[in-house]
């Protein structure tokens, strides 16, 4: 099985191949209604993160809220 | 919540921003708090509903700690996201897409900052981010300087409330000026709600006594040496300064003017 190199949150990291924004999810631990995927800077709606495959040298963001003024 | 507490809010109407209606007027920030007990103690004992929060990079090593939303419950505050931290209208306006894509609401707190040091605004970089956001739905509320010219375009470009600073962002210098507060006020038909730089209950109280529709603060709150004891203050401060305005103060004078009669005196000698 491949791997997929890709940058997740300015991190290198390795997902084996083929992968969805959303096994990527599972794979970090991350519950995908508390957070928000951008995928090469564009925003990936919950809905599809299942069928939204990842590909080599994929840059995502995933971001939540944090305390702010 | 006592009656006594709020006896003086059913004097005022609501705040209406955006089609939303709020009863305090104060709204608080969630940030620099020792511990997110202590911010929730305090955004408690402000009254706030409007509560800011950030949107940041998830910690992909410790996330449990750190998402608002572990703490925060949704159904309770309405959670006003901020572009805190940006330096371009590119930048904030992706920011403000990520916020409104987790869900809650439209609304942003929109913040273009122009310098390290001071975090003033960048009006243009406002401008520009605000017309963007706007044609795309979202429900802008602009933090600005204290610039009347500013505050007018941000109406004109469809913000649904201008957030003109009493001082600089956590700078705790007060309300620094007044006048221009007061004007801006004057001339706008959105809400204007002051954000940043109030420091204490006297600060928020004067600064609700210009005719300000509501005040943001966070610093405030989060650097008091007690939180939750300033946040109730501030509650106070801030419904004492809105029903002052309200109340329209006495006029001031030069020369003293006797409260108690000066005829039925004693004859003298």
């Amino acid at each position: 099985m491949s791997a997929l190199h890709i940058q997740v949150n300015g991190e290198a990291r390795e997902i084996p191949s083929p992968a969805t924004v959303e096994d990527l999810l599972h794979r970090l631990g991350l519950d995908p209604r508390t957070v928000v995927v951008e995928l090469n800077r564009q925003i990936v709606r919950r809905p599809r993160l299942a069928e939204t495959p990842l590909a080599e040298g994929d840059a995502i963001e995933l971001v939540h809220f944090v305390g702010g003024g | 919540m006592t009656a006594t507490a709020q006896a003086p809010v059913s004097m005022d109407s609501p705040l209406e921003i955006g089609g939303r209606s709020f009863r305090s007027r104060l709204l608080v920030g969630t940030g620099k708090y020792k511990s997110n007990e202590l911010m929730l103690r305090a955004l408690e004992a402000s009254g706030a509903e409007v509560v800011t929060v950030a949107v940041r990079r998830v910690d992909l090593d410790r996330r449990k700690e750190e998402g608002m939303l572990y703490h925060l419950d949704p159904t309770r505050f309405f959670l006003l996201a901020n572009t805190a931290g940006c330096y371009s209208a590119e930048e904030a306006v992706r920011y403000a897409r990520l916020a409104r894509e987790a869900g809650f609401n439209d609304f942003v707190k929109l913040e273009v900052i122009g310098d390290r040091e001071t975090l003033l605004p960048d009006v243009e970089g406002l401008l520009v981010a605000t017309r963007t956001l706007v044609a795309e739905g979202f429900k802008v509320m602009a933090y600005t300087n204290e610039d009347l010219v500013t505050a007018l375009r941000l109406e004109d470009a469809g913000c649904v409330a201008v957030m003109p600073l009493a001082s600089p962002i956590g700078s705790g210098l007060g309300l620094l000026n007044p006048y221009h507060i007061r004007t801006i006020k004057r001339r706008l038909q959105v809400p204007v709600i002051v954000d940043a730089g109030v420091g204490t209950a006297s600060d928020a109280c004067l600064t609700m006594e210009q005719g300000v529709d509501g005040i943001l603060m966070n610093t405030a709150l989060a650097e008091a040496t007690d939180p939750v004891a300033m946040a109730a203050a501030m509650r106070h401060a801030v419904e004492a300064g809105r029903l002052a305005y309200l109340a329209g103060r006495m006029p001031r004078r030069e020369v003293a003017v006797p409260s108690s009669p000066v005829r039925g005196m004693l004859a003298s000698e």
